[in-house]
């Protein structure tokens, strides 16, 4: 270690592997893990969610789980709730959906419109 | 007759290698200068209480008078001139531990295995000490067995813990 | 991809509850369900509410979950991660209003805190060096050698940081004379000793964030112009030592020890000093004597470490709460310190909050907070219903707060002005229960076992002070008992050599002042009003209670009790050592201790 650049690195480094133990202010994904949800795939939607907003370098937003959500012939389900904005359920959220909803809706702020089956306050 | 150390050491290999032992740790050290209390931690480690042998190889090793580890050594409470039984119980006697109770754990201990603060039981099963503070104190009363620490002690939950330990 | 984390504490107290088991059974699940790529398990320092342990939180979610067990850890991992339900069975609940917390955030006793000597206590992984870098660590360092020595004394001055140690000394004052004093090498010392029973947060802050405190020893070493440091640490401590001691390779690994650290031409090393088991020793001059090696003596002041410290050269010593503020104070400035606490008190106090309390743990408030709001919005009142009697602060060398003050804020002078000390923190909540005469005993027992015997005031008044005390206590008080105690507390205050002597009279004095009528009590009516003293007890059989199932009389060990099955049993007190076996085994509550 010989310079404050070099300290810069580290701290900048290891605040991505700290990044789940930081305040996310902007919003929220959330993973319906129930049995159904899971037996559909949800655990694969949930880490390409992780993977994808890594990949967007986005750290404001908080991926929890949750129990069922009682929708399920449309498992795996996710919603994204955006601070300031209606919360958005998503239904059959694969691998490949799952990074369409971070691209497009948590990167981009269009809802996927073709995916979702609820929306709040509409 | 006491034989002396190097004779002694000749016929008991197990010793030798204690001393070995204390003697690379001695030799380790970047700085002597003011280590004798750290060469006294390492060595009770060793051997397990620091008997005279102990004290005079220390002495001439670190150039030390005589006098002044054994001064050093009775000042400080954690170094024991006598050997230690398999199983050290230290009841923590610190004011939180105090004030809930750990002097009835104490008592309890003292009854259950009929000795003082500083004695070894006759079979050399257990030690007993007293501490003040181990810094458990949200947890108090506290009593650690060897490396074991356990929390929100009773005098009965001592006793029973006590079998544990053979 | 990790998409969770689970912060597990791994503090003394939860440690001692059992943490090391739930910390395998959570890895173990883990595996079992082939997640343990995707989940990281991190041990932490004490996360504070020792009470609640053993502590795990699951981010990012940050639920807090606590008392978790061997049993119930697995809940943990098949419910909430892998079916996303909280397992609302291990949550916290707020017993007023019976709600269940979901995160740290929404339980009172964290809610009231501002951390920051704890800041990274129970958030990083204490093992991981890049974690305290992540969190700002060593920029202080960095920021510290592009200023002056000077510059840097100047904003501890300017920031009124005081001693954290007991007598709250102005830490700037201390560095500046340091750093003026004549002859080299000089050195830095910390002092780990926390010999206070009762206070264990600077044990806290060495197991949960070694690397504030070697940073703050290098700043240190800058500003008053030393290349060695010294950590301090008592041996009652085994993992704060192994701890640090992890902390100082790192740092040597990562060049923040060493040779031209940071390319700044400073060279700054330190070493451990493992204490022995003497309390004497958390005494300043004292500690210098046990660093060198020897007997653990104090010696007259002045000349102060300052000046003559450490083979007799310039030494600045503070202890580990007081070094624990000073990266920050260097990276966010005097105002930002100042920007809490009282005018005089600037700046955060940390407490052990112990005894008889709800919550017990580690708290920082701002300095100036009142004992009621640490005792009962922090530490929930006192359990079982019963009655707040006093706090007592500053250890063997302190006093009692009574209930009269409940509502005073609590700063090194105000707690002085009462005629206790605030010590290094521990607070030690005391109920109905608790004798004040027992107490002040207790307290004088350890300064006579911890007296180095150096000085005959120490030696043989404290001795003489605990001979009467404990008369008082066997029920063979004296009258002109109390005169004579006070005589003699005067004498020993005004004459020891050394701080220990000076204060041990201090717990006598302080209960003598509010608990004169117990004191009274205890001499001349032989009572004890509450129920401790063993002499002054007498144990009874309530004959309408008592079932005559003769449990009591084949637990006394002394057979002082006589009885038939079925029949109304007798303690013969002629014969009764009050020992008290007989009240704890009785299930039927007939026998009665008054």
């Amino acid at each position: 270690m010989k310079s404050l650049e070099e300290l810069k690195r580290i701290k900048e480094q290891t605040l991505k592997e700290m990044d789940l133990r930081q305040a996310k202010e902007r919003g929220k994904v959330i993973v319906a893990m129930g049995t159904c949800g899971i037996a559909a795939g949800a655990k694969d939607a949930l880490m390409a969610i992780i993977e994808e907003l890594e990949k967007a370098d986005i750290h404001d937003v908080k991926v929890v789980q949750s129990g069922c959500m009682g929708l399920c012939d449309k498992e795996p389900t996710v919603e994204v709730a955006m601070k300031d904005q209606p919360a958005v359920i998503y239904g059959d959220v694969n691998d490949a959906n799952a990074r369409r909803i971070v691209r497009e809706h948590v990167q981009g702020g269009n809802v996927v419109a073709d995916l979702v089956i609820k929306r709040e306050n509409i | 007759m006491k034989m002396n150390l190097e004779d002694r050491l000749k016929e008991n290999p197990e010793l030798k290698k204690q001393f070995d032992v204390l003697d690379a740790y001695i030799g380790e050290l970047g700085t002597p200068e003011g280590s004798l209390i750290n060469v006294l931690h390492r060595a009770q480690e060793i051997f397990g209480y620091l008997p005279d042998e102990v004290l005079e190889f220390v002495s001439s090793r670190l150039n030390v008078p005589r006098s002044t580890v054994y001064g050093v050594v009775t000042f400080y409470h954690f170094f024991s001139r006598v050997p230690k039984g398999r199983h050290t119980v230290t009841v923590c006697l610190g004011t939180a531990c105090y004030v809930r109770g750990g002097n009835a754990v104490y008592e309890k201990v003292m009854r259950t295995l009929g000795i003082k603060a500083g004695e070894t039981t006759r079979d050399g099963r257990f030690s007993l000490d007293l501490v003040r503070c181990v810094g458990a104190c949200g947890l108090a009363p506290v009593v650690v067995i060897d490396k074991d620490t356990y929390g929100r002690s009773t005098p009965e939950k001592v006793a029973m813990l006590l079998n544990k330990y053979a | 991809m990790i998409r969770n984390q689970l912060l597990v504490c791994a503090g003394g107290a939860c440690i001692t509850s059992g943490e090391k088991s739930v910390k395998d059974v959570l890895v173990d699940e883990l595996k079992k369900n082939g997640i343990e790529d995707e989940v990281q398990v991190i041990e932490t320092g004490c996360m504070g509410a020792c009470d609640l342990g053993p502590i795990v939180v699951v981010y990012p979610e940050g639920t807090f979950y606590q008392k978790v067990t061997a049993e119930n850890a697995g809940l943990i991992v098949n419910e909430h991660l892998v079916k996303g339900r909280t397992v609302d069975g291990l949550l916290y609940t707020e017993p007023t209003s019976e709600r269940k917390a979901q995160t740290s955030g929404d339980i009172p006793f964290y809610t009231r805190q501002v951390k920051r000597v704890l800041r990274n206590c129970g958030v990083i992984d204490p093992l991981s060096i890049e974690e305290y870098i992540a969190r700002d660590g060593y920029f202080a360092l960095g920021k510290a050698l592009e200023m002056t020595p000077d510059d840097i004394i100047q904003v501890l001055v300017d920031s009124g940081l005081r001693g954290r140690g007991g007598a709250g000394f102005p830490t700037g004052r201390k560095w500046k004379a340091t750093r003026e004093a004549k002859g080299s090498p000089k050195y830095v010392v910390c002092n780990g000793d926390e010999g206070d029973p009762g206070a264990f947060m600077d044990r806290s802050v060495l197991e949960g964030d070694p690397h504030s405190i070697v940073e703050a020893m290098a700043i240190a070493g800058y500003a008053i112009g030393a290349e060695q440091g010294y950590m301090y640490v008592r041996a009652e401590y085994p993992l704060a030592i192994e701890r640090f001691e992890y902390a100082i390779g790192k740092a040597r690994e990562y060049g923040f020890l060493g040779r031209n650290i940071l390319g700044a031409g400073f060279n700054f090393d330190i070493e451990i000093r493992i204490g022995a088991g003497a309390f004497v020793c958390g005494e300043e001059t004292a500690l210098l004597r046990s660093i060198e090696g020897k007997r653990g003596t104090p010696s007259v002041k002045p000349p102060f470490p300052a000046q003559s410290g450490l083979w007799n050269k310039p030494t600045l010593i503070n202890n580990v709460e007081t070094y624990a503020n000073i990266p920050q104070i260097i990276t966010n400035g005097a105002e930002w310190f100042r920007s809490v606490g009282t005018l005089k008190n600037p700046g955060t106090k940390v407490f052990a909050l112990v005894g008889k309390v709800q919550n017990t743990g580690l708290v920082e408030v701002p300095m100036g907070t009142t004992l009621r709001e640490l005792v009962f919005d922090i530490g929930g009142g006192i359990p079982g219903g019963k009655k707040f009697k006093a706090a007592q602060t500053g250890g063997p060398s302190g006093g009692v707060i009574t209930a009269d003050y409940l509502d005073m804020p609590i700063d090194f002078d105000s707690v002085k002005e009462i005629g206790t000390i605030m010590g290094s923190g521990g607070l030690v909540v005391l109920d109905e229960d608790n004798c004040m005469v027992d107490i002040a005993k207790f307290y004088l027992g350890f300064t006579v076992d911890e007296s180095c015997g150096k000085c005959t005031p120490c030696r043989e008044g404290t001795r003489q002070m605990y001979q009467m005390m404990e008369r008082i206590c066997d029920g063979k008080g004296r009258d002109g008992d109390i005169e004579r105690l006070n005589k003699l507390a005067n004498m020993i205050e005004d004459t020891s050599l050394c701080g220990l002597g000076q204060s041990a009279p201090n717990p006598v004095l302080s209960t003598i002042r509010f608990y004169e009528d117990e004191y009274r009590a205890h001499i001349y009516e032989k009572k004890c009003p509450s129920h401790v003293c063993k002499h002054l007890l007498t144990y009874s059989v309530t004959p309408d209670k008592c079932v005559g199932c003769t449990a009591c009389a084949r637990q006394c060990p002394v057979h002082a009790i006589t009885g038939e099955v079925k029949k109304i049993h007798v303690i013969d007190q002629s014969k009764c050592t009050k020992c008290g076996s007989c009240y704890e085994i009785c299930r039927f509550s007939a026998i009665r201790k008054e």
